[in-house]
């Protein structure tokens, strides 16, 4: 019976008004309504900042006629009386899958597969922009009420699978019309993501960087097609040049996200309206600085559930932290002034909309802001703001009729209507019959109180003074009541069915247990809504009240700065200092930072205005140089082809992993995160510094030279798993490299030559290192291999930079000085795969007494941060001096990377990039007490003792806030314990 | 002569491409060491020492007096320093080659309860990974058998064997067993979380063991008129006669696995991993559980805990008195065993006294693997299973092996590797000529 009320919705059902005319009508005669609607004595907001009060909105054929104060009203309309309601235009969810059929994948098996299923489309399964969602539209009346008792009016429906997703479909949520009334546009948007069809195999791209080559190319391919230079039939890129002028909508889907969707866009001119992810706040500015609109989801995440201490213990301060920041986000974009629209995209359901919507105007969101969001924005982003978004003449009539103040948490939303029809939520008109009442049956007195929703109705009934079990329902007029009768022992019950009178007494029959029936009549004694109502309203009130806000840091995790930390002029005094130049290690000297560069080296120094930090029995060095690392990266590999070239990994730094810190505390002050080693020829490298708490582009060093990974060995030949993609042998990895770089050679002859030709950024990336002007970090193994790589660049005329892991480096170092590349590789690993089997930890001693410039490099999160060990093992294995050895993880690599005019030595005029070593750098005793980037303190291991205090209190703090919660009835999530994935060469 | 027959056998090796470097002959002769400090892995430092040791036992261990010396072979050793020879416990050293060529590896067998999976019969004494421990000083180890639920039984084994059997210093002493997990990763296959979630199954896991325990004791009662391989195998638990090494990280596991052990009247229990044993050091104590804690140079297991935890986690341990050792468990573990040393200097770095450190490597195990009567310390009457090193042991620049032995064998610096080394650091010295 319950289940009634709830459902109390209910949709008119209406004749259509606008019945095509030119259809042959069998089932009646031809029937034409030209009536008006006005609805009158409202408060009507025409837009949101176009109030009017008392006013009257005029609607014929599904559109506004005029609204106002002084609307004349035709003879032929039908009159509502709204006084004391609202008007509000309805919402729109620019980004919705409303219709489609959630894509499937499909059974069987998920082989890697390497080519396309399809023909006559591009050559990616994942592009396919011909898909069009009005194909695959179905009208769902049940998802439909959904959105509608939220609000909602209008929805932009799309498929969701794959990069470039078609077009989608602005459909309004018309339940009593067919489709040709509700569609309003049919190709109203192209959608676009970065990820895969689930639809298909094909195993490129397999990283968010190769979803940007993937789409960057596409963009080349499709002007490539348009000038007519491609003879064969792509419909794919047709397609995609017909929706060139459509609005293009990208799901990013985080903060990171959006900045790479906007860089893609930027490229070609396309200023895509972004899906974001609702994590924009963590740092707002660089949102900002994109100047792109967005569309922003509000499913704010729950408390966690944190009464287990010891599950509580591994939850993040980032993880707690999002369930009271997020809310502030929708204010956060309203104060910086960004245009953005909500969408209930990632709610369970749209239910949940408006909870999260009031969390969101708690958290300081401004009402008109709301509004906009909901209606006058996303209408504007979808170029209909003359069709829908506000009740100016000539729109659609989507409005919704409220009790008051849409955006508070007791307003009742009476109806919604869509295209001029009425669609009831709650009825309007209903009586309202909370009170006391009084009634008499066979003989006994009952008192009944009446209390909560109307759409809810609680009943208390006592006769005698003992109360009895009893439920009520209130539908249409009717009360439908039931309660036991005195006999404890037995479950009977006195049935009542009554019908509410104008003075709100209710008159009807009551049924007893026997089958008897006799009249009822219950007359209210007392109309006032019973205290206990009040009361739970201020407890709903406080339940709702949000905990106190922790503040954001950059990054905004532990140990994240809240104001970036600025360059000093730093005098270290009395330290050893190791230069890495000609005067090699200088006891008891002193070396001032200024302007974040190196100002002088001596004795005695001085400066006015400089911080001193006594280095008595202390080493100060130049920052560790890790030539070989994958922290910090979204994705490693591109492992989808034989060749990723177009990808970057400059595209893909994340500014937020925590072993950049954790890099800092052990001395490092410059990475290069290489791509890995799926394939011979990997991405392009990012080289950075890790300075803690900027942001990715930042820490990317400005003009570093360019670099890429190439790879030999077991991993390119797909040795250690299933693969099945050329090639699976040493022998065709040399076949690949010639391919390519014949291909590369023939591609710049022709791009020379002034005739036209096909843009491509692979062939760009591998022209760049045939110029020397982009250098190869090579994973390689064994001498073999090794060898005939060098065989290779020296036949197209290149010089290959460097050779990273080179564990067999030591076999053919008199042919790698020849070459001259240099060797970075591991102090001591071995025997993990077969190709490591003659691997040696005199390996860099070897390479090094030959003549190579040697480094000793990480390729992992943990050993990056104590790579001073890992270069004093040299000084073990194979007798290196201590100097050199330095030098293995400062200068060389700094060479290496031909950065070595910048960092690598502490020199008058180079970066201040320097550690100050609590012992001798390479001593096993060693600890680095500062890490500074050019003058920026960015480790102090006094500040990282304050920082676990900090750290322990927010954390007690924020599960004290989420208990309370907890307590209050709120719902919490349970804990779940998110890792980052660590990456290696081999990662996936 | 001695050095001439090594050279050759070397070159033999070489060319045949024999992996182990011969195991060493009896020791023959007494040798005696003079001058070197002695760190004697309790904790005592003799500076200027004299040790001798006969047969294989060391018989003197003392203050450089005015001794003897003749009918000895006297090993010089001013400026340099002796040390017990190191342990490395939980170890899969012989039991895997190659990690990613699966015809070589043998470290863990299907099934669930595997008591009676024994690591011994399938050490490779021939390794070429364990001889490369040798020139880093770590010349002993605990062969565990991994995976599973209880994964089978231990065996210590020393480095300088012609076949398992010669290499045995205690078999089968203990039982290897991995608690229930108290998270488990999201089936990201079939579209779930990747991340981890708590594992629902914990209780219903641990009932398992509980069951199993149940089952042995039933059985050891009983008069086993059927043998049952696997329970016969755990039985040893409950007389002492083995120990129950428990792998364990985080600290509601740690508390559960201690609870579990005492109430099924398991005599020895030792924690194995410990990420989190910090946590539970008041409980450890009061039981007087000792720790086998993971490798030192470990990334912190949660994005905000302190940087260097992996790095002073014995340190807190230790300090609060229980007796802890050190293992290398991890990705590439066998290789990596031989950078035990530096993990203790890694302690020492974060809080730890140096002496203190060198017991989490030689002492400190000796005692929980339950063969300190012999090995672990320089002590009169205990094995000459030690090594002379040019400087301090626990740092990579002074880790300079000249001699080690193993019960009194002066065993082979050479491996694989220096092998290798030798051979092209040679052509490139021949074409510099």
């Amino acid at each position: 019976m319950i289940k009634t009320v709830l459902t109390l919705m209910t949709f008119v059902c209406s004749f259509s008004i606008l019945a095509q005319d030119y259809f042959p009508k069998n089932d009646g005669v031809t029937t034409k309504n030209t009536n008006y609607t006005a609805i009158t004595n409202a408060k009507i907001y025409v837009t949101p900042t176009q109030i009017i009060e008392k006013g009257t909105l005029l609607i014929k054929d599904g559109k506004v006629v005029a609204s106002g104060t002084s609307v004349t009203i035709p003879k032929n309309a039908v009159q509502i009386d709204a006084s004391g309601k609202s008007i509000y235009p309805s919402f729109i969810d620019m980004y919705s899958d409303f219709g489609i059929e959630k894509p499937k994948r499909p059974a069987g098996g998920r082989s890697s597969q390497y080519d396309a299923s399809r023909s006559g489309y591009y050559w990616n399964d994942h592009i396919m922009p011909e898909n069009n969602a009005i194909d695959q539209f179905k009208y769902d009346s049940k998802k439909a009420e959904d959105l509608i008792k939220a609000g909602f009016g209008v929805v932009n429906t799309h498929i969701q699978d794959g990069i470039v997703r078609g077009t989608g479909t602005l459909v309004a949520l018309n339940s009593n019309d067919d489709n040709a009334m509700r569609i309003l546009d049919a190709k109203s948007a192209q959608y676009l993501s970065f990820s895969k069809s689930v639809k298909s195999n094909q195993a490129y791209p397999s990283s968010i960087m190769g979803s940007m080559a993937l789409l960057r190319q596409l963009y080349y391919d499709a002007d490539w097609y348009a000038k007519g230079n491609i003879t064969t039939k792509d419909l794919s890129i047709e397609a995609l040049n017909n929706n060139k002028s459509l609005v293009q909508i990208f799901e990013a889907g985080s903060r990171a996200k959006n900045l790479r969707a906007d860089k893609v866009g930027d490229m070609f001119n396309i200023q895509y309206v972004i899906l974001g992810g609702g994590d924009e706040y963590e740092r707002i500015d660089e949102i900002k600085a994109m100047n792109a609109p967005l569309i922003i989801p509000i499913n704010f995440p729950d408390a966690y559930d944190v009464e287990n201490a010891f599950l509580a213990s591994t939850l993040s301060i980032h993880d707690m932290r999002a369930w009271n920041q997020k809310p502030t986000n929708p204010k956060l974009l309203a104060d910086n002034n960004i245009t953005f629209a909500l969408t209930t995209h990632d709610l369970k359901s749209p239910k949940e909309f408006k909870s999260n919507l009031l969390k969101a105007i708690e958290a300081g969101l401004s009402k008109q802001k709301a509004l906009e969001a909901l209606t006058t924005v996303p209408a504007q982003l979808l170029g209909k703001s003359d069709k829908i978004g506000s009740l100016r003449n000539g729109t659609y009539a989507n409005f919704l009729i409220t009790s008051g103040d849409i955006f508070d948490k007791k307003t009742t939303l009476y109806e919604n209507w869509v295209q001029g029809q009425k669609n009831t939520i709650e009825n309007r008109d209903i009586v309202d019959i909370t009170g006391k009442y009084e009634f008499n049956l066979a003989g006994e007195t009952y008192e009944m109180t009446l209390s909560g929703e109307l759409s809810k109705l609680k009943s208390e009934i006592i006769a005698n003074n003992k109360k009895r079990g009893s439920k009520i329902a209130y539908t249409d007029d009717w009360v439908n009541l039931a309660f036991t009768t005195q006999d404890s022992t037995k479950q009977e019950f006195v049935r009542v069915i009554a019908n509410v009178d104008a003075n709100k007494n209710l008159n009807g029959k009551a049924i007893m247990p026997n089958g008897s029936e006799m009249g009822f009549f219950a007359k209210q004694t007392e109309t006032k809504k019973d205290t206990t109502s009040k009361k739970e309203d201020s407890e709903e009130d406080k339940k709702d009240s949000v905990a106190t806000v922790s503040p954001i840091t950059f990054p905004n995790n532990g140990y994240g700065f809240e104001t970036l930390p600025k360059a000093e002029t730093l005098l270290f005094t009395n330290a050893t200092v190791w230069t890495n130049e000609k005067d090699g290690i200088l006891e008891n000297t002193d070396v001032l930072i200024k302007n974040g560069k190196i100002a002088k080296i001596g004795k005695n120094l001085s400066e006015r205005g400089a911080t001193v930090i006594d280095a008595t029995g202390k080493h100060l060095t130049t920052g560790i140089i890790d030539e070989h690392s994958h922290i910090a990266a979204a994705s490693i590999n591109e492992g989808g082809q034989n060749s990723s070239a177009e990808v970057s990994i400059e595209d893909v730094i994340d500014d937020t992993d925590i072993n950049l810190y954790r890099n800092l505390a052990g001395g490092v002050t410059s990475i290069q995160i290489l791509h890995g080693s799926a394939n011979p020829i990997g991405g392009r490298s990012a080289i950075i510094k890790p300075k803690w708490g900027h942001a990715a582009k930042d820490l990317i060093i400005s003009n570093s030279p360019k670099y890429i990974k190439f790879a030999l060995g077991e991993n390119v030949k797909q040795s250690n798993w299933s693969g099945g993609r050329f090639p699976q042998t040493r022998m065709g990895v040399e076949q690949v490299y010639v391919d390519y770089f014949t291909r590369a050679k023939e591609y710049e002859a022709l791009k020379k030559s002034g005739k036209p030709y096909r843009k491509d950024i692979e062939m760009e990336t591998l022209v760049e290192i045939l110029n020397g002007e982009r250098f190869i970090s090579c994973h390689s193994y064994v001498q073999s291999e090794i060898n005939m790589f060098m065989k290779v660049a020296e036949r197209f005329n290149f010089k290959i930079n460097t050779f990273t892991h080179i564990l067999e480096g030591y076999k053919v170092a008199d042919k790698m000085l020849e070459h001259g590349v240099g060797g970075s590789t591991f102090a001591d690993w071995w025997s993990y795969k077969y190709e490591v089997n003659d691997a040696i930890p005199y390996n860099a001693a070897i390479m090094h007494d030959v003549g190579i410039t040697v480094a000793i490099n990480s390729d992992d999160a943990e050993m990056s941060r104590r790579l001073n060990q890992e270069a004093a093992k040299t000084v073990k294995y194979g007798g290196v001096s201590e100097e050199e050895a330095w030098k293995f993880v400062t200068l060389n690599p700094a060479k290496l990377l031909h950065i070595d005019d910048r960092v690598g030595s502490i020199k008058v005029g180079k970066d201040a990039d320097v550690v100050l070593w609590s012992d001798h750098p390479l001593s096993i005793y060693a600890k680095a007490e500062k890490t500074i980037i050019e003058g920026v303190t960015y480790f102090d291991l006094k500040r990282d003792e304050m920082m676990r205090d900090q750290i322990k209190k927010e954390r007690s703090e924020l599960i004290n806030d989420m208990l309370q919660a907890k307590n209050k009835g709120l719902k919490t999530q349970p804990i779940k314990k998110k890792e980052k994935e660590l990456f290696h060469c081999d990662s996936e | 002569m001695k050095k001439i027959t090594y050279i050759l056998i070397a070159i033999l090796c070489t060319s045949f491409g024999f992996a182990q470097q011969t195991p060493a002959p009896k020791q023959s002769q007494p040798i005696a060491i003079t001058g070197a400090t002695a760190h004697l892995g309790n904790g005592q430092v003799i500076e200027n020492s004299l040790i001798i040791f006969k047969d294989g036992k060391l018989t003197t261990v003392s203050n450089a007096s005015q001794t003897d010396l003749s009918g000895m072979e006297v090993i010089k050793a001013d400026g340099k320093h002796v040390y017990p020879g190191f342990i490395v416990p939980s170890s899969t050293l012989g039991l895997t080659e190659i990690d990613a060529v699966k015809a070589t590896v043998d470290e863990s067998e299907i099934g669930e309860m595997n008591p009676h999976i024994r690591s011994i019969i399938a050490y490779n004494a021939e390794s070429k990974v364990v001889e490369s421990m040798r020139p880093n000083g770590v010349l002993m180890g605990q062969i565990a058998p991994q995976g599973g639920r209880i994964s089978g039984t231990s065996s210590v084994v020393q480095f300088d064997a012609w076949n398992w059997e010669d290499a045995t210093v205690k078999v089968n002493d203990g039982i290897y067993l991995n608690w229930p997990s108290s998270f488990t990763r999201g089936r990201w296959w079939l579209g779930e979380d990747r991340g981890l979630k708590s594992n629902d199954k914990y209780k219903e896991q641990v009932d398992e063991l509980v069951a199993f325990f149940n089952e042995t004791k039933a059985y050891a009662a009983g008069d086993k008129t059927t043998t049952n391989l696997p329970y016969g195998a755990t039985e040893g638990l409950f007389d002492g006669s083995k120990k129950l090494y428990i792998n364990v990280d985080d600290e509601k596991g740690i508390t559960d696995a201690i609870h579990f052990a005492k109430n099924n009247n398991v005599k020895h229990v030792v924690i194995v991993g410990g990420s989190e044993s910090y946590k539970v050091a008041d409980l450890l104590k009061q039981h007087n559980i000792p720790v086998i804690v993971q490798r030192i140079h470990s990334l912190p297991s949660k994005e905000d805990e302190d940087y260097d935890m992996p790095y002073k986690l014995a340190t807190l341990l230790v300090n609060k008195g229980i007796t802890v050792a050190l293992n290398a468990n991890g990705s590439m573990e066998r290789m990596s065993s031989r950078n035990l040393p530096f993990y203790a200097g890694t302690t020492v770095a974060y809080g730890l006294d140096k002496e203190e450190a060198l017991k989490l490597i030689t002492s400190n195990t000796a005692k929980i693997l339950g063969i300190d009567k012999d090995y672990g310390t320089l002590e009169e009457g205990k094995s000459a299973t030690l090594f002379i090193s040019e400087g301090d042991a626990l740092d990579m620049r002074t880790n300079q092996l000249t001699h080690a032995f193993i019960d009194g064998r002066l065993i082979s610096l050479e491996t694989h590797q220096t092998e290798l080394y030798h051979r092209y650091d040679d052509k490139y010295k021949a074409e510099k000529k």
